[in-house]
């Protein structure tokens, strides 16, 4: 019996084990054996190098302590990525405690969980770019601050500036936190806060050695969505920061434009490590699978 | 230049369909042998370009005269110089821009066209063929489209240096590109690329993200500036392609510029805000700012323009009647209306005469001789561009492809100059 239910299991998880091998596995063992690979301005060629991961941090420690491309490009990413989580965890957090300890009814917490998700109805370019006619110099914002009175030029940071990359980062990405937090929380019997109260602990206590530990999965999930999407991103980065400012995407995506395919590659496989390294290091604070 | 398109999921989808269908004529051919007969209408051609030349009209006058159905594959430039490299088979023919040959040729999936073949081939205008307008010699530096006019045979890797029967691409369209401005925010006339990188334009300018494209601008502004004198813009040295970026990074730490822009309505949406008053553009750009009831301006500048050129080519996988087909439309491409309809928008077609005849003289005269517009001046689809007694900017045709400096060009030094540009665009 037991026997026969998990070769039962075993089919039923094939399907998807089987897309994911296809449209995962697969290509992924592509790009890894390509970032090996030669190339010149016109084809690929299978070989067995390490030129394109030494390009990629050509000069990076000999020139140390000033930054090379690479890492000022990684360090940029990084620098969005940690505050993008700051703010989203902060953020969703609250709007999660709001929810689920502030709304007395249940139907006004799905209420409002849903009204948090309308912004998805549209895409998120879409979203990011609604930014801009309200951000730009001659913007909803600005107009309004010069015909009060409180400045007499277009304050110039508000768009195409590390600024608003932010604002869009959040905007786009709160929601990712607000829903397994939210998630989380729900699950906690109301009556061990009850319990922490009358033991004497202060509303910051309660938070801190309750709530928090508690919601710590939902916290962890938030945090790889987050981190995993900004990490990759190039387009909020590309059209709030007017493309100025560097993402590992868009280095990844002029070299594929340039058909330096085994560059891209092997600046891939950089970036999937990196990524990788800060899931890892994640989960070593929280161990999800046994939370859940 | 070319557009870009936003429309990513029309884009996947043609694709899609193109490979089916590409499998199963393909497989069609090779079984039946395909003798070449000239029985074209009823064929499709699976017509990989930028949207630039690929207008729902020429397909449509297309399929009335000639029977032949045009179905249009629209990416972006980059995405059309991958396509011929990894995916020849996925198209019939293609509209590439001149100065990727370098980088596609050499893969020998583009075949010869064969001169014989082309009704107007001794027509084509020289500006493409010999680099001359008006018998007089015009600026080389770059992928200029002469240097890579004629390939050694068929099935030729290498360019020759002399004519041949072989013809890498014949022409469709090609321009004059220069700086795109704003004269009511500027509040004086530009006449020199160094505007670009003017203290006094500081956040107000942009540049083009695409570095084989964006980088010509900034040596135009640099040399215009008196900084540096290249010896082939088109083809810096490493010491050059240094120079330069080192120059755009001081300029971008100084907050010379307002953002970088890839897409075609990029730049006309930074334009019409006002984010930025002057900016690397392309001529139907300044046509869309315009079109919103906001003064745009393209002018010639001293040290002349940036020109580019694209045209048709023939992948080596094409068979049988398609081939046949894809130099009938060619033929027809060339014959005047689809010429006239593309000078109606401000480009140039390749055979001058023939689009003449499908033009009326106020349009001949402002769009190609630079007089004032007789009457209103129209886009093909309807909408007014110039009212009557405007005058082209840059002037006419003699004035602005006899006044190009350089081309969009693929440098010996490629591989370095993006690398180069990488480190621009992270500073």
């Amino acid at each position: 019996m037991a026997k026969s239910s998990t070769k039962t299991s075993y089919w039923q998880a094939a399907p998807m084990a089987l897309v994911f091998l296809l449209f995962f596995a697969v290509p992924l063992g592509v790009i890894l054996i390509v970032s090996f690979w030669k190339y010149t301005q016109y084809s690929i060629s299978p070989a067995f190098i390490f030129s394109n991961y030494t390009d990629i941090f050509s000069g990076c420690f000999t020139q140390l302590p000033s930054l090379c491309t690479t890492f000022s490009t990684y360090l940029q990413t990084l620098i969005f990525c940690a505050e993008v989580w700051a703010l989203t965890l902060a953020i969703g957090f609250t709007i999660a405690y709001f929810l689920v300890f502030e709304v007395r009814t249940t139907t006004m917490q799905v209420v409002l969980a849903l009204l948090c998700t309308i912004p998805f109805w549209t895409s998120n370019v879409i979203r990011m770019i609604s930014w801009i006619p309200l951000l730009g110099r001659n913007g909803l914002i600005n107009q309004g601050l010069q015909d009060v009175g409180l400045t007499s030029h277009p304050i110039e940071w508000l768009l195409y500036s590390h600024f608003s990359v932010l604002l869009a980062f959040v905007h786009l990405n709160t929601v990712f936190m607000i829903i397994p937090i939210l998630n989380s929380m729900a699950r906690i019997d109301k009556s061990l806060i009850e319990a922490a109260h009358d033991a004497g602990a202060s509303a910051w206590q309660t938070l801190w050695n309750v709530l928090i530990p508690l919601c710590k999965p939902g916290i962890a999930i938030g945090s790889i969505f987050v981190i995993t999407v900004v990490m990759g991103d190039y387009i909020t980065i590309g059209i709030m920061g007017g493309q100025q400012i560097a993402s590992v995407g868009k280095v990844i995506q002029v070299q594929t434009n340039f058909l330096q395919f085994p560059l891209a590659a092997a600046n891939a496989v950089v970036l999937l490590a990196t990524v990788l390294v800060l899931i890892w290091a994640l989960s070593r604070l929280v161990d999800i699978r046994k939370e859940l | 230049m070319s557009y870009r398109l936003n429309g990513k999921s029309v884009d996947r989808r043609t694709f899609l369909k193109g490979t089916a269908a590409a499998g199963a004529t393909l497989a069609g051919a090779q079984i039946l042998g395909a003798p070449a007969v000239h029985a074209e209408s009823g064929v499709t051609l699976r017509y990989l370009g930028t949207a630039v030349n690929q207008s729902a009209e020429i397909a449509k006058k297309c399929k009335e005269d000639t029977g032949i159905t045009i179905e249009y594959i629209p990416v972006t430039t980059d995405e059309v110089a991958k396509r011929i490299i990894t995916q020849p088979n996925s198209f019939d023919m293609v509209d590439s821009e001149y100065f990727s040959l370098p980088n596609l040729v050499p893969s020998g999936n583009l075949i010869g066209m064969d001169a014989k073949k082309i009704k107007y081939s001794d027509k084509l205008a020289t500006v493409i063929t010999k680099g001359e307008v008006d018998g007089k010699k015009i600026g080389m530096q770059g992928t200029a489209p002469a240097k890579v006019f004629y390939l050694e045979g068929e099935h030729s890797k290498s360019f020759a240096k002399e004519p041949t029967e072989w013809i890498t691409l014949i022409p469709t369209t090609y321009n004059a590109d220069t700086l795109g401005m704003r004269p009511d925010l500027i509040g004086h006339k530009v006449e020199h690329w160094k505007a670009l990188l003017d203290p006094e334009l500081k956040g107000k300018t942009a540049l083009i993200n695409v570095p084989s494209i964006g980088i010509m601008d900034a040596a135009m502004a640099i040399e215009s500036a008196g900084l540096m004198k290249y010896k082939d813009k088109g083809n810096q040295t490493k010491e050059e392609i240094d120079f330069t970026i080192e120059t755009l990074i001081k300029a971008k730490k100084a907050g010379q510029f307002r953002a970088f822009w890839t897409d075609f309505n990029e730049s006309v949406n930074l334009m019409a805000s006002g984010e930025v008053v002057l900016q690397s553009m392309w001529s139907p750009a300044v046509t869309a700012v315009r079109s919103k009831g906001i003064k745009c301006a393209y002018p010639g500048l001293a040290e002349g323009y940036r020109g580019w050129a694209s045209g048709f080519g023939l992948p080596r996988t094409t068979r049988g009647k398609k081939i046949d087909a894809a130099y009938e439309f060619v033929n027809w491409f060339l014959s005047g209306w689809a010429g006239a309809y593309l000078n109606r928008q401000g480009y140039y077609s390749a055979v001058l005469d023939t689009a003449k005849e499908y033009m009326k003289p106020y349009e001949w005269d402002f769009w190609m001789e630079g007089k004032p517009a007789a009457q209103d001046i129209h886009a093909p689809d309807g909408t007014l561009i110039e009212k009557a007694g405007a005058v082209r900017d840059g002037g006419s045709y003699v004035d602005r492809m006899g006044h190009v400096a350089c081309w969009n060009s693929v440098m010996d030094q490629n591989e370095y100059m993006v690398k180069k540009w990488n480190e621009f665009i992270a500073a």
